[in-house]
């Protein structure tokens, strides 16, 4: 699984990828955060980090499947996949160790703006006035986030060969579990089946853990909706039928 | 360290690709797996390698079952697929790093085992390359070095030389040559010289059935014997069909005829004591080898024969 890993953060790092992940990321949400008027946080006056929390998940669509779109379907097309498979490695093994390379890859893209915590942690008035269970929270969420976005990547890469197809395959279902089911819960006339959808979307968990308050359903919800994700992976690996 | 299949059958849809095969390679030999594309050889050895799960049968390596004991039988094992998938964006060493790694082998002896297929291999002036950049016949000797890094005691190569040129097919052929020994190794090949000149044993197979599964001397006695005869004067193919043994005559050119010999018979003899009596002046008799390709040709035709029926 180590060896899997290394790899593939080497493959990152080689291929220029991880490096575009991790600037782009910053730079729009750099840009987002301190430079655009409508959302940054000089003109907002209040010392939050909403920007970041509610603009994120939505750079994650489309930076997590560029990320994850050669995992399976790069391997597959070169023939490599049946190389590693013929090796001493598990099915299981392998899934797990891209999809942990993936989530350390955003988790780094993420670790500098943690720099932000502490300059609006100063421009509060009084200075120190933030919300800092808040931003806990929101930063487990957004990692959980970006786990289950690595999870849906990975399992759209091994169901296709081509790359933009494994990329526009990822985007589109990462956007639909994000807030899809919140979508679609607003055409349901029956407030209980409605709640029961959009609590199927990772947004409502996400914003529930936004709030400073985590709560192991939300916690719960995003670790069982990742297992699932990459046992079905595994899964479509041990078949073989590609 | 044997390769026990048996029973062996691949159904891919509708499509039999293998039909009950069974084979054994006994631990040591060399055995040349040989047979039209398309005939079966890379879904047999899919197999045997863990990579496709058979339909029906089993096939044990070293006494393990592949699909019950995948890990064990992948650990000893060597395989260089089909179209030998290489990561084109790693370095040599980084790549061979990589596959020895993958078979848990410690970092110093991994250094080590590096260095040591990098000469073996003759990669020593491409070693710090990426794949990518390098030509077909140095990419093959990457994948036989990362096949060997791990010493497998099974050695599975399918068509290790195709695609390469003269040259390069003479030098991977003295490698694999060199590396065989006290390995079981199971190689697939359409290229008859090469199996002929590696092979101690071949196993033919034709749609996804075995033709032939003999020693490579018994294979070759198989084919017909051909005479070739010259005579100093012009005479008639029909005066040849006289002479004791003889099935058929062609003509090559005026004074010179090919004989096909009835069954497994030594006709040389009866030839040179037919020119004697008939008062002919022999000027050359000489047998024609029968090659491998003849009777490959025999027996795939005979197995299309009996599958039209």
């Amino acid at each position: 699984m180590i060896r899997i890993f290394i790899k593939e953060l080497n493959g990152f790092l080689d291929s220029l990828i991880g490096y575009a992940v991790i600037v782009v990321f910053l730079v729009v949400i750099g840009l987002l955060m301190w430079v655009f008027p409508e959302t940054a946080v000089l003109n907002y006056g209040f010392a939050d980090m909403e920007t970041l929390f509610s603009l994120g998940p939505y750079v994650f669509i489309f930076l997590v499947p560029a990320v994850t779109m050669r995992s399976f379907a790069e391997e597959r097309k070169m023939g490599t996949l049946e190389w590693l498979l013929t090796k001493p490695l598990s099915e299981g093994k392998i899934v797990i160790g891209k999809f942990l390379a993936a989530v350390f890859l955003v988790a780094i893209a993420l670790a500098p703006t943690w720099t932000y915590y502490f300059s609006l942690y100063q421009l509060g008035n009084p200075p120190g006035n933030i919300d800092t269970s808040g931003v806990i929270g929101s930063y487990l969420g957004l990692i959980l986030l970006g786990g289950v976005f690595c999870a849906l990547g990975i399992l759209a890469s091994s169901l296709v060969t081509n790359q933009i197809v494994s990329f526009m395959l990822a985007a589109f279902m990462c956007f639909f579990f994000y807030s899809g089911f919140e979508s679609v819960s607003q055409l349901i006339t029956d407030g209980g089946i409605a709640l029961w959808v959009k609590q199927l979307g990772m947004r409502y968990h996400y914003e529930s853990m936004s709030r400073g308050l985590i709560d192991s359903r939300d916690v719960m919800y995003f670790l069982s909706v990742g297992s699932v994700l990459l046992l079905s992976t595994k899964t479509i690996l041990s078949s073989r039928s590609w | 360290m044997s390769i026990h299949v048996s029973r062996l059958t691949k159904i891919y849809g509708k499509q039999h690709a293998v039909k009950d095969i069974s084979f054994t390679v006994e631990a040591g030999e060399i055995v040349g797996f040989l047979g039209p594309n398309g005939a079966g050889k890379s879904t047999t050895m899919k197999i045997i390698t863990g990579f496709l799960p058979p339909t029906l049968g089993t096939v044990t390596v070293a006494g393990k079952d592949v699909v019950q004991e995948p890990m064990f039988v992948k650990g000893i094992t060597g395989y260089l697929g089909e179209h030998n998938p290489l990561y084109h964006d790693m370095y040599v060493v980084e790549y061979l790093d990589f596959a020895g790694s993958v078979y848990g082998i410690h970092r110093t002896v991994r250094k080590q085992r590096i260095k040591e297929m990098i000469g073996l291999c003759g990669l020593g002036e491409e070693q710090n390359k990426k794949i990518g950049q390098l030509s077909k016949g140095y990419r093959q000797r990457v994948g036989l070095a990362q096949a060997l890094i791990h010493d497998p005691a099974v050695l599975v190569l399918d068509e290790p030389t195709s695609g390469l040129d003269p040259n390069q097919l003479v030098e991977i052929r003295k490698l694999i040559r060199t590396v065989s020994k006290n390995k079981t190794v199971l190689f697939s090949s359409h290229i008859l010289q090469e199996v002929e000149a590696l092979c101690d044993r071949v196993i033919v197979i034709n749609r996804g059935i075995i033709v032939a599964d003999d020693r490579m001397e018994t294979l070759l006695g198989r084919g017909n014997r051909f005479l070739v005869v010259e005579f100093a004067n012009e005479l008639g193919e029909e005066t040849l069909m006289e002479a004791d043994g003889v099935e058929a005559v062609t003509r090559i050119d005026r004074t010179k005829f090919r004989i096909k010999a009835k069954a497994d018979i030594d006709i040389r003899p009866a030839i040179a004591r037919f020119a004697v009596e008939r008062n002919l002046s022999l000027i050359e008799l000489k047998q024609e080898e029968s090659s491998l390709e003849s009777v490959f040709s025999q027996l795939t035709q005979e197995a299309d024969n009996i599958s039209a029926i």
